[in-house]
This record gives C-alpha cells, structure tokens and sequence, in this order.
C-alpha cells in the first residue's frame, strides 16, 4: 500500500520510472510504429494523387470472411497493415559473401538512432502531472545531433557488408552526404539557441509558447482562448501591442533562413529526395538496401520512414512551437474554454491532450511537406549536392549565426 | 575538337532554386488538390467499371454455339469450324440424329463440341466459315479458369454462353 501511495505521488522516483515505462512504450508502439505504416501508406497515396493516379485502394476489411457479400475497401487503408504483413512473411534471404555479423546489425542501427530521438522530444505539455517527454534533458538538441548522426553507420555498414557494388557505392555517398550536411544542420540551429538561451527543448517550446514561433515575426504575449470568448477586448488589444517589437521583426529573417537550412539539411539527414542518394533506385538499383530482403528490408524501410517522422519532430519542436499553439493553454489549465460544467482537472487532463494532438498534427503536416517534396523535385547530382552543402549552406549558417548576434546584441527593443 | 557547350546565364534569383523549386511544389499540389476535389480523369477501375457499353458490334470475344427461335441446335456438326480453326481449339464429335426425332431431317447433330479457351485465337474464322449460322463470337473477353479442364467450354457452356438467336437460317423449317 506504502509502494503504492509512492507510485501515484508526482515527483517521487518509483512515479517517474513507471511513467518513463508507460511514455516510451507509447511513443514507440502507439505512435511512431503506427505513424511510420501510415506514413508509407499516406507515401503511396500522395504520389498516387500527385501523379494524377488512384493509387493502393483495394486493402480494407476482409468482410467477406466472415460472411458479408462484399469487402469494405475503405479507400485502401487496409495496406497500412498489409505492407507490413508482406515484409514480415518474406525470406530474409542472406547472400553467400556478405560479412554476415555487419549485415546482421546494419538495419537495427539504421532503425534505432530516429527511435532514441523520441527520447528527448517534447510531444506534449503534462498530463496529469507527468510532463510529456521522456527525457527533459538539458542537452537536449545535442543528443538528438549526437544519436541522430549515428544513423548514417547502419547504411555505411550495410554499404560495405553487402560486398556488392551498389551497396557499397550508396554508402559511400551517405558517408560524404552525412558530412557534408551535419555541419550545416548544427550551425543552422545556433541562432535558435542565441534567441532562447537554452538548449532543453521543453524549455524552448515554453519559450516559444510565450514569445511566439520562431519562424513569425511577432506574437500577441498573453491572448487567450479566453479573452476573445468572454469579450475582453482591452485585454486584446494590450496583447496584440506587446507583441509587436523591432527586435523580432529583424530577426524573422535569419530565422527563416535557419528554417530553410535546417528544413533542407533535414531532408538530407533522412535520406529522402532530392537527397537521397545513398539509395537512388535509378542508379543504384537501391543502394545500400539493394541485397537485402524481408524483414532486414523492412527495418531499413522502418529506420527511414522513423527518420522521417523523428526529424519532423525536431523541425516542429526547434521552430513551429512544438506542441503549442497560438493562445491555446497547456495542461496546468483549469478551464476549458470557459465551459464550467467541465471540472479543473478534467480541463488539464483534456488540454494536455489537445496539447499531444496539436504536436502530432504538426508532425503528420511536416510529413505531408515531406512526401510532397519527394514526388516534386528530381534527385540532385553527386557533385551539386557537395557544392550545396559545403559552398553554400555551410558559409549561409555561419553568416547567418553573425546576423542574428548582431541583431540581438544591437537592437534591444 | 571538343565541343563546348554554353551553359545558361542564370540570373540571382534563378540560382537560388528556391523560385523553381516553389513553383514546383504549387504544380504538384494543384494535382494533388484537383485529385481530392474528383476533378481528376482517372483510369476504368476494372472489375467493377467495364468498357462493355463501349465495344463495338463486330467486337470478336468468345466463341459460342446459338439456338434458333424452335430450340433447334444450330449446329449441324459439319465440322467446318473444327477444319479452319488455326490453333485446332474446336473438338467436335458428331452423333445421328435418330428418326423420331422432330428434326430427323437435319440427320447430324453434335454430340459433343469443345472450344479449348486457351488455344482460341478470336480469330473469328469459325463464325465466318459457319454455313448454319450457328456459331458466334459474342462479347465475353474476360474468361479465367482454375485448371486447363476448366478453360475449356463444352456444349452445354457455348449454348448457355450463345442463347437464342432469331431467324437467318430457314432451310430446316418442317415444311419446307
């Protein structure tokens, strides 16, 4: 009974283990394996849609096995399950010459980096008490930055176990990839960290809640659902003044750019197009996965798509608020849109919630970005990609870096 | 001697990509829009969309046996159509019509007749070879089997396959 009073009270450590459990296997099996199938899915439906075609529309509800005339279709939702039903049920097949013990661990280094990332990303305010990211860490960013990166091992590995010449020249152009794009995907980020002063990415979505988004100009400091449904329009007004300031109508600009950098080396860090060249199925039959099969593909497809959605989630959290949204409360709340039937701590309960949802819509829309820009935008070539990265990104964050100390250190107002 | 090529003088704004790769984007989701708003011609879903209301009338399916408007067999197993057919896919053996029969008179009648579906061509030579007019190529295009046996169609299947057609062959009329 002791045990127990100790586990349901906030802040003791018998209550943060048993929550850090319960938030992991949340995030790992009730968002990012669920949001990778549909994220594959929702792939072939946008590049369906996009190419003017109907795309995966016959998997839905097997009816007809338990009796109905028809199967419900559902517009083909069903392949969200079926793919992975596919990659599960084949042979892992190994070629003969393969360095068996690097092939072995390729595909689970490629799938754990994006899945560790999750452990510092704040997807939620607090429910119940308990903050919503598994890790507040103060290091935040820099683990992401330091797990993140590692991913590029399984794909190297998994380039040179193959003893094939596609595999091994996909992971070669990763490795130089990774490097050219790190340097731009961690300077792009400094200006963030000049604006915000911390590097705890619970405190810069806090931060960015209070003081606005980094990629807008300006906020309206203390707006509130609430002000505008009970006519407070003095209250209005005074926030929409206080959000106005030179300070951050200056320093919109290099933010943007810091997005662009960060949003481009970010497609270039997950592999996707227009970058992704370790994989180049035009050229490289598939790149570093091109000898493997069944579920050693499936992990590789899992690591990227994982990427994807983790590196959606650094997007959102370092610039689009994370899981805030303008005037809308966090889960320390006591009302709900001024509704009085509901009680204070249903009212946290359902704001911590709306807080979660707000996070995963983001995600979901970066997503959309995503695959959006893969079925717009042809590969580049080898050498473009090295010019951009090391002659261009890397000179424009650094300038970039200056601009904003300059802005910050000069313009106070 | 080498052959230069002239590169294109791009403008800033052009080196920036960004333009062209934004009015990329806007040309993708406009596609992606007009799909979600069914403003899009997309392809026949087959099996359950046809393009049957569209063939034309001498539209050559599957080969098939007729009755006339008595209930007659058509066929007088000639065996004309099993001689032409290039992919030998007609077996026919015939059988004597016996004596009380109404039709005595047409004497040969086929006691069995067999198109192997996978042998056919649609060549259509058995129709246009038919002096009864008894055999027809109708519309059925799409025609699956589990095992060969099944591919192929025996009397009974052409004859339900064929139906009834009316007139064109007088010659066997009882009083005539």
């Amino acid at each position: 009974m002791d045990f127990l009073s100790l586990a349901l009270q906030p802040g003791s450590e018998v209550f943060l283990v048993w929550t850090s459990i319960v938030k992991t296997a949340f995030i790992i099996f009730g968002v990012v394996l669920p949001l990778v199938s549909l994220a594959v899915f929702a792939e072939r439906k946008v590049c369906a849609f996009i190419q003017d075609r109907v795309g995966p529309n016959r998997v839905g509800l097997p009816t007809t096995l338990v009796g109905f005339k028809k199967d419900l279709r559902l517009a083909g939702i069903g392949q969200m399950i079926a793919d992975p039903i596919k990659l599960v049920l084949k042979e892992n097949f190994i070629p003969k010459s393969v360095n068996k013990f690097f092939y072995y661990i390729a595909p689970k280094l490629t799938m754990i980096p994006p899945i560790l990332v999750f452990a510092v990303l704040p997807f939620g305010s607090t429910l119940c008490g308990v903050p919503m990211t598994i890790a507040n860490v103060d290091i935040g960013i820099l683990f992401v930055f330091a797990v993140s990166s590692l991913g590029v091992y399984g794909i190297v590995l998994a380039g040179w176990a193959s003893n094939s010449k596609y595999p091994f020249l996909g992971g070669i152009r990763s490795s130089s990839q990774m490097i050219s794009y790190e340097l731009a995907l961690g300077l792009s980020v400094i200006p963030v960290f000049l604006m915000v002063g911390t590097l705890n990415l619970q405190d810069i979505v806090l931060w960015q809640r209070d003081n606005g988004w980094l990629v807008a100009p300006f906020w309206f400091k203390d707006l509130t659902v609430d002000k505008v449904l009970h006519g407070d329009w003095a209250g209005v007004w005074a926030a929409i003044q206080s959000g106005f300031s030179l300070q951050r109508l200056l320093v919109w600009i290099p933010m943007i750019i810091s997005f662009i950098i960060f949003l481009v080396a970010m497609f270039a860090e997950t592999n996707r197009t227009p970058f992704d060249l370790p994989e180049a199925e035009q050229e490289l039959v598939g790149g570093y996965h091109t000898e493997y099969s069944g579920m050693g593909f499936a992990l590789f497809f899992l690591g990227e798509y994982a990427a994807m959605i983790a590196g959606s989630g650094v997007i959102v959290t370092l610039f689009l608020g994370g899981w805030s949204l303008p005037w809308i409360p966090d889960g320390s709340a006591t009302s709900f849109l001024g509704l009085s039937f509901i009680p204070p701590t249903l009212a946290g309960i359902l704001w911590g919630l709306v807080n979660i949802t707000v996070f995963f819509a983001k995600v979901c829309a970066l997503l959309f970005l995503f695959i959006w820009v893969r079925w717009t935008l042809p590969r580049f070539r080898y050498d473009q990609l090295m010019k951009l990265g090391w002659y261009f990104f890397f000179e424009l964050a650094l300038v970039n870096i200056f601009l904003v100390a300059v802005i910050l250190a000069f313009v106070k107002a | 001697m080498a052959l230069v090529v002239q590169r294109p003088k791009l403008t800033f704004w052009e080196k920036l990509y960004l333009p062209a790769v934004l009015s990329g984007l806007a040309i993708t989701l406009k596609h992606f829009k007009n799909f979600i708003l069914g403003k899009t011609k997309v392809t026949m879903q087959y099996p359950e969309e046809k393009w049957d209301s569209h063939l034309p009338p001498y539209y050559r399916g599957a080969p098939t046996l007729v009755k006339d408007e008595h209930g007659k067999d058509r066929c007088v197993a000639c065996q004309l159509c099993e001689f032409i057919c290039p992919p030998r896919a007609i077996t026919i053996k015939p059988m004597e019509i016996p004596s009380d029969d109404r039709w005595a008179k047409v004497e040969k009648r086929p006691r069995e007749f067999e198109i192997d579906m996978i042998r056919c061509i649609y060549c259509g030579f058995c129709e246009e070879v038919c002096p009864e007019q008894a055999i027809f190529l109708k519309k059925e295009y799409s025609i699956t089997g589990y095992s060969r046996e099944q591919m192929k169609h025996n009397k009974e299947k052409l004859y339900e396959m064929g139906g009834v057609v009316e007139g064109l062959v007088y010659k066997w009329n009882e009083k005539k």
